[in-house]
């Protein structure tokens, strides 16, 4: 054990730098220079899986690893909907999920955000159409992010998320 | 064990008598009547036979069983004309779960059901029986009433359908007399996305695709088995390099799942550094996927006939470093989990599964072979399996720490295996051509969780008429819910992780 925490401390970090989106620049340096203190530079996520098939789950758990390090930009994952500022759903929404969906939204403080991630979150993707899948996030709940995928890979899942936190300030301005 | 065979015909002599339905392949499929379908029952139930899967069709149910005297499989399938069939799950427990799930999607009620609540239909579907056309429709029961548990001083904690953590949907009904668990009782069904609703009439393109969306970790061993039972149907061979590269993809995701549950479940026992070492490890494999098959999980690659593309070699030979990387790196994780007694003080003696348990329910991968069951589908002269070198671990204590040591063991294996197949990895194309046609297949392909089953009828128009995916965890979620029993509640996500069940898979 001691041998691996000093190798640890003596090779390079896993970590990556932080994704650029061209599109958002303004929107981030607009974020740096007024809204972090307001918002404690801050979102707390709640995630719910409204029955999609755990691929999207396991991109978002790749979002704590070393390489990735979500913490770091001041997101991180509540078990609460009462601690959340963005729920964050996957999955095509089936009719099993759908109250324990409205309920968990329900159960949040305002202000709120719903991000929607993968493709079957945004319309049912490849299982619209079914008899047991409502079709898509925004039919149960308003939606106001949508990340594309099947599922998202971690690295858009960031820059989704970091460009949320953007817009939360702009909001938080107007 | 003896068997009384007069009275018990062995599964040839069965498949003998019975009327063979024609064009089933690799295994026999026959009509059953009612008398050898209950006799098939008490095979299982005296543990002569493994039940491998039980599954309805247009008023017919079918049921895959493994004989143990020859390893011979077949599929008996009995005619409902009546809605109606003997139930296997009143002599046989491992049956009541699929009996339940199948009586809700195709309206064929089983008889004398020792549990005749709902499984998957909880009552809000506009439907309901929704796989059997044209039959009365029965509504959906909405009021599920948990098994009673009595007793003084007890207590129940309701968790789920939402989880605190990044993971599925299911409700655990937790019954505890002060710290200790007395009945654990899983509630499932919240991810059913009516997946074999959505085959029946498919074609074997969007079959692909929807296969690999049953259940996302597995997305590589669901796509392999789907493409097999086709391939069977239609009797066709995929090439060689398409053989080999599945078994490769097969043995990545593998590694990639047994190395991040590994790290999980250490979570789960609140020591971080290893999760975090895991989760990098991991992070590596998935990167390599997308590298050469351009996908992190690898969607969408294999199908019926072969390999949707065929990955260039340059980028498949950086995987013999990576392997030989891992390998080193993940020796020495081992070697912290091997000499933390903090952390063998929660997954020694937590959660044990008793060997019988795994027998009687033919439970696959880590959870049967951590506790004595020697089966592993790689096994089944399965190329290019039977030309590998591989070890197949297998423990007998039946704990958290069985579990983890099976699971270490397989990623030293699969580890090799990718560096053997890289090696020995033929040229050629990837893609056969598919006749069109009717006929039926069926597939038995071990996922990093345990054996998946796929069988797959194929109409004359070559459209799929019906398929059937059954995931190994239709076998461990009953076993989670008795090993719970005497831990405490503090232990259950570690035992949970331990056992890594998948709901989207059951749920379909």
């Amino acid at each position: 054990m001691r041998k691996l925490i000093l190798k640890n401390l003596l090779r390079p970090v896993l970590t990556e730098p932080a994704p650029v989106v061209a599109s958002l620049e303004s929107l981030a340096r607009k974020l740096e220079q007024t809204s972090r203190a307001r918002l404690g530079r801050s979102l707390a996520i709640r995630m719910v899986d409204a029955g999609s098939c755990n691929a999207c789950e396991l991109e978002i758990q790749a979002l704590n690893n070393p390489y990735y390090d979500l913490d770091r930009f001041g997101l991180h994952f509540v078990a609460s909907p009462r601690h959340a500022d963005v729920l964050l759903v996957t999955g095509p929404v089936t009719e099993n999920m759908r109250v324990a969906l409205e309920r968990t939204w329900q159960a949040m403080p305002e202000p709120r955000w719903v991000v929607a991630c993968g493709d079957c979150a945004r319309d049912g993707g490849c299982f619209a159409g079914s008899y047991a899948v409502v079709g898509g996030v925004d039919q149960v709940i308003p939606v106001d992010l949508h990340i594309p995928g099947c599922p998202p890979p971690p690295a858009r899942l960031l820059e989704a998320l970091t460009a949320l936190l953007a817009l939360n300030a702009e909001r938080s301005q107007a | 064990m003896n068997r009384i065979d007069e009275l018990l015909p062995t599964l040839n002599a069965l498949i003998e008598q019975a009327d063979q339905v024609e064009r089933h392949f690799p295994y026999p499929r026959v009509g059953v009547d009612r008398q050898q379908w209950q006799r098939a029952g008490e095979h299982l139930a005296w543990g002569h036979w493994s039940l491998l899967g039980l599954w309805g069709d247009e008023d017919t149910v079918h049921m895959a069983v493994r004989d143990h005297a020859d390893s011979g499989m077949a599929v008996l399938s009995l005619a409902c004309p009546e809605d109606r069939f003997p139930s296997i799950g009143r002599v046989h427990p491992p049956a009541i779960l699929l009996e339940r799930g199948l009586r809700d999607l195709f309206h064929l009620e089983p008889e004398q059901s020792p549990d005749p609540r709902p499984w998957l239909d909880h009552g809000r579907w506009q439907v309901a029986s929704p796989l059997a056309a044209g039959k009365p429709r029965v509504s959906g029961a909405d009021n599920y009433s948990f098994l009673p548990v009595e007793g003084e001083h007890l207590h129940q904690i309701p968790v789920g359908p939402v989880h605190a953590g990044i993971i599925e949907p299911g409700h655990f009904r937790f019954t505890a007399a002060g710290e200790t668990i007395v009945r654990l009782e899983a509630r499932l069904g919240y991810t059913h996305k009516g997946i074999e609703s959505l085959l029946a009439g498919a074609d074997l393109a969007r079959g692909t695709q929807l296969a690999g969306r049953c259940s996302g970790d597995s997305t590589v061993a669901y796509q392999y088995a789907f493409a097999c039972a086709a391939e069977q149907a239609l009797q066709i061979q995929p090439p060689t390099r398409a053989i080999w590269l599945r078994a490769l993809l097969a043995e990545l995701e593998r590694l990639a799942n047994h190395i991040g549950d590994i790290g999980g479940i250490c979570n789960d026992a609140a020591f971080a550094p290893l999760h975090a070492h895991c989760l990098a490890l991991r992070e590596q494999i998935l990167r390599a996927m997308d590298e050469c098959f351009g996908h992190r999980f690898a969607r969408d690659l294999i199908t019926p006939g072969g390999l949707a593309h065929d990955p260039e070699d340059s980028s498949l030979a950086g995987l013999t470093g990576l392997t030989e990387q891992l390998e080193c790196q993940f020796r020495e994780l081992v070697d912290v989990y091997d000499n933390t007694a903090s952390l063998q003080d929660r997954t020694v003696g937590a959660g044990i599964v008793h060997p019988e348990w795994v027998q009687r329910f033919a439970t696959g991968g880590y959870v049967g072979r951590a506790s004595g069951r020697n089966f592993d589908a790689r096994r089944l002269s399965l190329a290019p399996y039977d030309e590998l070198d591989f070890e197949v671990p297998v423990f007998e204590q039946g704990d958290v720490n069985a579990r983890v040591w099976v699971r270490i063991r397989e990623v030293f294996q699969s580890l090799q295996m990718v560096r053997q197949i890289i090696e020995r990895l033929p040229a050629g194309a990837v893609q056969v051509e598919l006749p069109a046609g009717p006929g039926e297949g069926m597939a038995l392909i071990e996922g990093f969780r345990g054996d998946i089953l796929v069988w797959l009828a194929l109409a004359e128009n070559g459209r799929i008429r019906r398929c059937h995916l059954r995931d190994p965890s239709w076998f461990q979620w009953p076993l989670l819910e008795a090993a719970i029993e005497g831990n405490i509640v503090a232990d259950f996500p570690l035992c949970n992780k331990s056992f890594n069940c998948s709901y989207s898979g059951c749920d379909l």
